[in-house]
């Protein structure tokens, strides 16, 4: 399944993938992150629920210092 | 007794001081700055993570989120749809609820865009956001928004990062003197004396960044800073003499031993 994932094309092996297995390939299920797919954003509680399509285009995004 | 503490829609805050955590020089000196600061209110940005990096030290991951309010920006955004976009990334963290509004129109001055400015908090507003826009010192526009209903205002000093300080204290104190809601200060702050300065004109708070950030000793700066805005606000309570032309001895006329 190809991915973009914060502008960079992303190839992940598993057929079937939801929002929660794309953090953990990513190692990021235990960090601050919000999650918007195809420009709509996921709720935390669908993480495990909402299955990824190819193609989809991602944004992670966190809080970083900013003025 | 009541204005200790400052309003902002459902929130009080006991500090005047609101903090800008981006620029400084490493986690060590920020973490310490912004204790001895005492703010209660830091803004942040919203970005990409990065996916490659994920390990990445993080400042937010350093604070005890229970002694602070976020206030994210929606700085990046240049049009009302892109503050809006990035203002809901922030809510849906479920860490925040306050949204500093952040559209700029220009890349030399970094002037927030009026329009897209107000077209930005009308829509914010609607989804309940706690709605702080980031204004030039345009008191007709700091009226309209006020209109609309947002929680506070924050016009600038100077330019942002410029240090410039107050450059145009009659159109803050205009704003200041028609303000339903709180005014902040956001901007352009470079010295202690600038921000004392906010104070003493009536502000009801002063949001900087780069003053401590950038500074030589941020650490230093930032106590300077939190004494500057209590000082203002002291003072602006106590009630300062006017400004005469002619002077007015201070010592009395009665009993001088000179002829």
């Amino acid at each position: 399944m190809k991915l973009l994932v914060n502008g960079q094309s992303i190839e992940i092996a598993q057929p079937q993938v939801t929002v929660q297995n794309m953090l953990e390939h990513f190692s990021l299920s235990n960090k601050i992150v919000v999650v918007e797919v195809d420009e709509q954003i996921v709720d935390k509680t669908q993480y495990s629920q909402f299955r990824l399509q190819d193609g989809a285009k991602i944004e992670l995004v966190h809080f970083v210092g900013g003025g | 007794m009541e204005n200790q503490m400052l309003s902002i829609g459902p929130h009080t805050f006991k500090s005047r001081l609101l903090l800008g955590t981006g620029k400084f020089p490493n986690f060590e000196v920020q973490k310490e700055a912004v204790e001895v600061s005492e703010t209660e209110v830091l803004t942040f940005a919203v970005r990409r993570m990065n996916i490659f990096e994920p390990h990445q030290p993080n400042f937010l991951e350093m604070l005890d989120l229970e002694k602070y309010t976020l206030l994210p920006n929606t700085a990046g955004a240049a049009t009302a749809e892109e503050a809006v976009r990035i203002a809901r990334l922030a809510k849906a963290s479920g860490l925040c609820d306050m949204i500093k509004v952040e559209v700029i129109g220009d890349a030399k001055t970094l002037l927030p865009d009026p329009l897209e400015t107000v077209k930005a908090c009308e829509i914010l507003l609607e989804e309940d956001f706690i709605v702080l826009p980031y204004i030039s010192d345009d008191v007709l526009l700091a009226k309209r928004l006020q209109q609309l209903g947002v929680h506070a205002v924050m016009p600038g000093a100077s330019p942002i990062g410029s240090g410039q300080g107050i450059i145009n204290p009659l159109n803050l104190s205009f704003i200041i003197e028609q303000a339903s809601v709180p005014v902040i200060v956001d901007a352009g702050i470079g010295s202690p004396s600038d921000a004392a300065y906010a104070m003493e004109l009536g502000a009801d708070g002063v949001l900087l960044n780069t003053a401590v950030s950038g500074a030589k000793l941020p650490i230093q700066m930032a106590q300077a800073m939190k004494l500057a805005i209590e000082a203002g606000r002291l003072g602006f309570e106590a009630g300062r003499i006017p400004a005469k032309k002619y002077a007015t001895s201070s010592s009395p006329m009665d009993g001088m031993i000179t002829i």
